[in-house]
């Protein structure tokens, strides 16, 4: 049967000056509507390409992405980014970047109506204080806000994210875990995200797919995290289950697929 | 001290920093905490007068250098000059000669007997308009073409040879070719003026495009932005800081070759001026024109500077 979400048999091979690299082997993925799906691997596996096959932004050398039956062939809204580091246009405010992205999926929409959706997106951020002002006046945290707010205004089918908290503090970190859990719930969307941070994966996740590390990496494993939504972070830390869970995903990376540096030093 | 003095060399880049410090991240850190420094050391130290005296203290001593250090390098300036002129070069005017030749053009600048005797102020708008249409013509031929370089490999190679070849030729050899095709001095000045301003919009544009980081080209992608909605939102203000600073390069440049092309075009202009003035065997004049010409160019660095500032961004 045919998933939400297929993405089938990707081969990876990048042309390098040293030969052919093969990044991606047989990698196979079915998501849901509605699913949150994490990415897990040590860098340079190959989990963001992954990603960006999806988003269109690559091409697989074989195998596909089917997204409603329909398939990818190049980027497109539907298939919203937020990117790692933010990717804001610095010369637009806050306001223009969001607009940017709200003029392209409501075309024809009075302006008004875009005007309104713009501010609706920030507001779900809470990011409106700061709509006038531009992306180099604003903290990291608040930047990766506002490239969440761009990515939930084009009404993706799949929210893809890239490492989103990556480059963020601990604490802002934390916090924006929070809300991406509190709008995925409110809004159902359904989300693919890549990260290298445990907790993070458990915290969010429904799934949680694990990558062997390259070259030619492929998913090694896939774990189910049935715990209750919403999470409560703190309520979480003291979950056995949660734990457990944190455990597993702990043992595949550091057990039977090593960081390959750390194994090399 | 030094940095002072760097300052005013780099009156452009002092004013771009000025903007990241004030505008962006950090705004007015610096300056809240210079009153308070103040007070404090007011405060510490009993000996200290009140407010004001600390207030003219701080002037005095952050614009002692910026006036008095290169008053002292014009004093030298001078001082080399009189000696120059009172022992090996007693043709050289004197300074009080080129004050009193200054005095007498800058008075009545724009006199007008005829289009063999017109005043400095003529001669430098008769150059600036030669200048500013050659210029004008580059940048509307070399920002469109730059951003078809920068952003085409197939372009890259059809015109990268090309501009490497030609870019290092002095636009001054281009010329005579200027005067067989147009036939006319005026024509053939504003021709020079455009090769030389061509190559640096040109490159640096191009460099700008390529430049562009690859998350802002993902962002058109995944917004299926057209290619008209692409260049609009996305290279050109991405790629604007770069036109600007080749615009910036090519201004300067195109003002310096003025003076020597029209010293061989004739007419009027501020470089045919210094050739007749030379004809003439009036050095004061010369020597005005000079200081004259200097003053011109840094208006107009100036003025692209500004316009520069307003197209700026602060790196996200």
């Amino acid at each position: 049967m045919s998933h939400y979400l297929n993405i089938d048999y990707l081969d990876m091979t990048f042309a390098t000056p040293r030969g052919p690299l093969n990044v991606l082997n047989n990698v196979n993925l079915k998501v849901q509507k509605g699913d949150f799906v994490s990415i897990i691997g040590h860098s340079g596996c190959g989990k963001s390409t992954v990603l960006n096959i999806v988003a269109g932004l690559l091409r697989a050398t074989t195998g596909g992405v089917l997204l409603e039956e329909r398939e990818v062939v190049e980027p497109g809204p539907e298939r919203a980014v937020v990117f790692q580091n933010h990717s804001l246009l610095p010369w637009m405010t806050v306001y223009e970047n969001v607009r940017l992205a709200v003029d392209k999926v409501r075309r024809g929409a009075p302006r008004a109506e875009r005007d309104a959706w713009t501010l609706e997106n920030l507001e779900r951020v809470h990011m409106t204080h700061a709509k006038d002002q531009y992306p180099g006046e604003i903290s990291g945290g608040m930047k990766q806000r506002v490239g969440i707010a761009r990515a939930l205004a084009m009404e993706p089918k799949v929210l893809l994210m890239d490492e989103p908290f990556g480059a963020l503090d601990a604490l802002t970190r934390a916090h924006l875990q929070d809300e991406v859990m509190k709008l995925q719930s409110e809004l159902g969307n359904t989300v693919l995200m890549v990260t290298h941070d445990v907790d993070e994966a458990v915290l969010l996740s429904d799934r949680i797919v694990m990558m062997t590390n390259g070259p030619a990496a492929t998913i090694g494993e896939v774990l189910e995290i049935d715990l209750p939504k919403p999470r409560e972070r703190l309520v979480m830390a003291d979950n056995a289950q949660y734990n457990h869970y944190r455990a597993e995903v702990l043992r595949f990376l550091h057990e039977r697929h090593k960081n390959p540096e750390s194994e090399a030093a | 001290m030094s940095t002072n003095y760097a300052d005013m060399q780099l009156v452009g880049v002092k004013r771009e920093n000025d903007k990241d410090a004030e505008g962006r991240t950090e705004p007015t850190v610096g300056r809240e905490t210079k009153p308070a420094e103040r007070i404090d050391t007011a405060g510490a130290d009993p000996t200290a007068h009140d407010d004001r005296f600390e207030v003219m203290a701080d002037m005095f001593q952050r614009w002692i250098p910026v006036l008095v250090l290169p008053l002292i390098t014009f004093g030298l300036l001078l001082g080399g000059w009189t000696w120059l002129q009172s022992t090996v070069s007693p043709d050289l005017p004197t300074p009080v000669q080129v004050w009193d030749e200054a005095v007498f053009l800058l008075g009545d600048p724009f006199y007008d007997h005829g289009p063999n005797d017109m005043g400095i102020g003529w001669q430098v708008l008769y150059s600036l308009g030669r200048v500013l249409t050659g210029f004008g013509l580059a940048a509307l031929v070399g920002i469109p073409l730059g951003l078809m370089m920068g952003a085409s490999l197939s372009m890259r190679r059809a015109l990268g040879p090309v501009v490497q070849l030609l870019r290092p030729v002095s636009p001054l050899a281009w010329l005579p070719l200027g005067l067989l095709v147009f036939e006319a001095v005026n024509p053939s000045a504003i021709f020079v003026i455009f090769i030389t301003s061509i190559w640096p919009i040109l490159i640096n544009t191009a460099a700008g495009v390529q430049a562009i980081p690859r998350d802002y080209t993902n962002v058109s992608q995944v917004l299926r932005l057209g290619r008209l909605e692409a260049a609009r939102k996305i290279l050109i203000p991405a790629t604007m800081p770069y036109i600007l600073t080749g615009m910036r390069l090519a201004l300067g440049i195109a003002w310096m070759v003025i003076v020597a092309a029209e010293m061989l075009t004739g007419g009027v202009g501020i470089g045919f001026f210094i050739w007749d003035e030379w004809n003439n065997l009036n050095v004061a004049s010369i020597i005005v024109s000079i200081f004259v010409i200097g003053l011109v160019g840094i208006a107009l660095d100036g003025g692209v500077a500004l316009i520069k500032k307003r197209f700026d961004y602060a790196p996200a």
